[in-house]
């Protein structure tokens, strides 16, 4: 299952020219608001036509200006959640649940999720006989989601889908998106301009900028390369697959680890072997040539410097192989130069355990929930 | 029965046919007006297309055209010499001086008032989730009659019995086009018009008036009652 689009359009000073491929698994359009990654939603789901355009899915043509076929909304079978629930007023959530089931009937081609799993997975079955105006934003979102997945999607697009929900909700959806990427068996695409919520959820970012694709590739790569572009530049980091050890005693702290070492991290509240993806920022990283001692932070991991990526604004993205894992630290030049940083190198990477956002810190793909 | 409300009433038999031919009159051209003014009401609110302006003034010209012009221009094209009464009249339909002639003629005075309140409501339904329902898997008809309508169907109701009340008043345009034959094209208004001009109507003038009344009540009290019931349907509930 492989999506392939290439886009353009003109609209009055907005001009949108992308083109990107996005493999299985969670793909993040990343981007500052009015960066066009909305537009880039519409033309998928087939509410907007580009000037000029060819988009397919898994082989099969949704799009193709040149040859003139443009497969229309209703039977591209691309389930979207926009940053509105957008449910039907007049429907209970049960109808609204079974809408989009109802024109899926007698396909047989992609079994899909039944109802009741669907409902136990986004926790709705207390609220199916309401109607969608006594429900809250979380509640909305939720029931939307449900509704894209139960059409039969054969791709899932969500447009920033928290945006207008305040944190509480966000972290109560942020771990069934997180879910959905392991048990839908199809591909999502994630807009979002909030680095925690792409370090946490996607396999593959798309990075768009002013209508163009600034960086695109693994999402591992993009972020610890610093390629997010100049705006989020400063929380660019490494993501490390991680694995629960312990929680530590009396410290409210959790100890992970992994091939890099071991880390503690703010409480995760995470059963004991579950897989956890940990976004570091590099500029929470500090690097020394010595083992340091005396120090107030709790992480220091050992390894050798990888490579040095200098950045537009002056300073140095340094990367470190700490046993196979690779971290990233945000250094200024003046610093790489006296430490006398060069590939090969062997420092020690410093971490507090307060720099990580428990927000950016989910399930890793594809790991078991214990 | 019929005859024992003609008694309590104290109704003629020629003022109690004029009731019965107006809402007969009034419930066919509200009912066939239904489906035309859905389609144009949906067109103006969601088409942007040259030669809108031109039908959102066609569509509202019988409100502003005296009565009597509409009439005359409805004898000029649907009587037996008109440009299209001829062609009907060869497939043996004739509208001139008869009932079906008073229907159509206050189904064109009804429409404009049909048309404007069900587009209001029509432009009130939210597009986008109409889309939501579109990548659901729903073409544009089912759209339409899953989503928009049942949204839009206060307004839908309201521009119905808006419609129904016009047809049941209606007077230049009918009286114009059809004339006024008892049994046939007399309606209620006409009726009353009528019995005006005659010494010794004035009491039948004064029944018919009622029982417009009564009518026209009665008429507005269903709307509401509807209106509230899929008010409830759709809204906060």
């Amino acid at each position: 299952m492989t999506l392939a689009v290439d886009l353009a359009l003109a609209r009055g000073a907005f001009r949108l020219d992308v083109a990107f491929t996005a493999p299985p698994g969670l793909t993040a359009l990343f981007g500052r608001s009015g960066s066009g990654k909305s537009t880039v939603i519409a033309c998928l789901a087939g509410l907007a036509r580009p000037d000029r355009g060819r988009i397919a899915l898994d082989g099969e043509t949704l799009l193709d200006t040149e040859r003139g076929r443009a497969v229309p909304a209703h039977r591209r079978r691309i389930g979207t959640v926009f940053q509105e629930a957008r449910l039907m007023p007049h429907l209970s959530v049960r109808q609204n649940l079974a809408y989009g089931r109802w024109f899926a009937r007698g396909r047989r081609d992609r079994a899909g999720l039944e109802p009741e799993a669907v409902i136990t997975l986004l926790g709705i079955g207390h609220l199916l006989d309401r109607r969608p105006a006594g429900l809250s934003g979380g509640e909305g979102q939720r029931v939307a989601i449900g509704r894209a997945l139960l059409s039969r999607p054969r791709l899932l697009l969500l447009d920033e889908p928290l945006a207008a929900l305040d944190a509480e909700r966000k972290a109560e959806i942020l771990p069934l998106i997180e879910r959905l990427r392991d048990v839908a068996a199809i591909p999502l695409v994630y807009v979002s301009h909030a680095v925690s919520e792409v370090a946490r959820l996607a396999d593959t970012i798309v990075v768009i900028e002013g209508g163009r694709v600034a960086a695109a590739g693994p999402a591992e790569g993009i972020l610890r390369r610093g390629d997010l572009g100049p705006y989020h530049a400063a929380e660019a980091g490494a993501l490390l697959d991680m694995v629960v050890e312990a929680d530590a005693p009396n410290s409210g702290l959790t100890l992970l680890s992994g091939r890099a070492g071991r880390l503690l991290v703010p409480r995760l509240n995470r059963a004991v072997g579950t897989g956890i993806r940990v976004h570091v920022p590099a500029r929470d990283v500090l690097l020394s040539l010595d083992e340091p001692i005396g120090l107030s932070a709790r992480n220091r991991l050992s390894g050798q410097v990888l490579a040095l990526h200098p950045q537009a604004d002056g300073t140095v993205l340094v990367e470190v192989d700490c046993g196979g894992a690779v971290l990233s630290a945000r250094l200024t030049r003046a610093s790489v130069h006296e430490l006398g940083l060069v590939p090969g190198r062997p420092v020690f990477a410093i971490v507090k355990s307060v720099a990580f956002d428990p927000h950016g810190m989910g399930r890793a793909a594809g790991a078991v929930e214990i | 029965m019929s005859a024992a409300i003609l008694d309590r009433l104290g109704l003629s038999p020629e003022e109690w046919s004029a009731i019965a031919l107006s809402l007969r009159v009034a419930g066919v051209a509200t009912l066939a007006s239904l489906g035309p003014g859905l389609a144009v009401a949906w067109v103006l609110a969601r088409r942007r297309f040259p030669g809108r302006a031109l039908l959102d003034g066609l569509v509202h010209l019988p409100l502003i055209l005296p009565p009597v012009v509409t009439g005359y221009l409805l004898l000029l094209a649907f009587g037996r010499r008109g440009t299209f009464g001829a062609v009907l009249a060869d497939l043996g339909i004739v509208l001139s001086f008869r009932w079906t002639g008073a229907a159509l003629a206050c189904a064109v005075m009804g429409f404009p008032l049909m048309v404007r309140a069900m587009r209001l409501s029509l432009e009130a339904v939210d597009a986008r989730v109409e889309q939501a329902a579109a990548t659901l898997g729903a073409g544009p008809c089912a759209v339409f009659l899953t989503v928009t309508l049942p949204l839009a169907l206060p307004g839908v109701l309201a521009g119905a019995v808006l419609a129904f009340a016009k047809a049941m008043g209606e007077f230049g345009a009918t009286i114009t086009f059809v004339s006024n034959i008892p049994g046939e094209t007399q309606t209620l208004p006409s009726a009353i018009y009528t019995l005006t001009q005659v010494p010794g109507g004035e009491a039948g003038a004064l029944r018919l008036t009622l029982v417009s009344v009564a009518i026209s009540m009665a008429a507005l009290l269903v709307s509401e009652l509807l209106a509230r019931r899929v008010g409830r349907r759709i809204g906060a509930g």
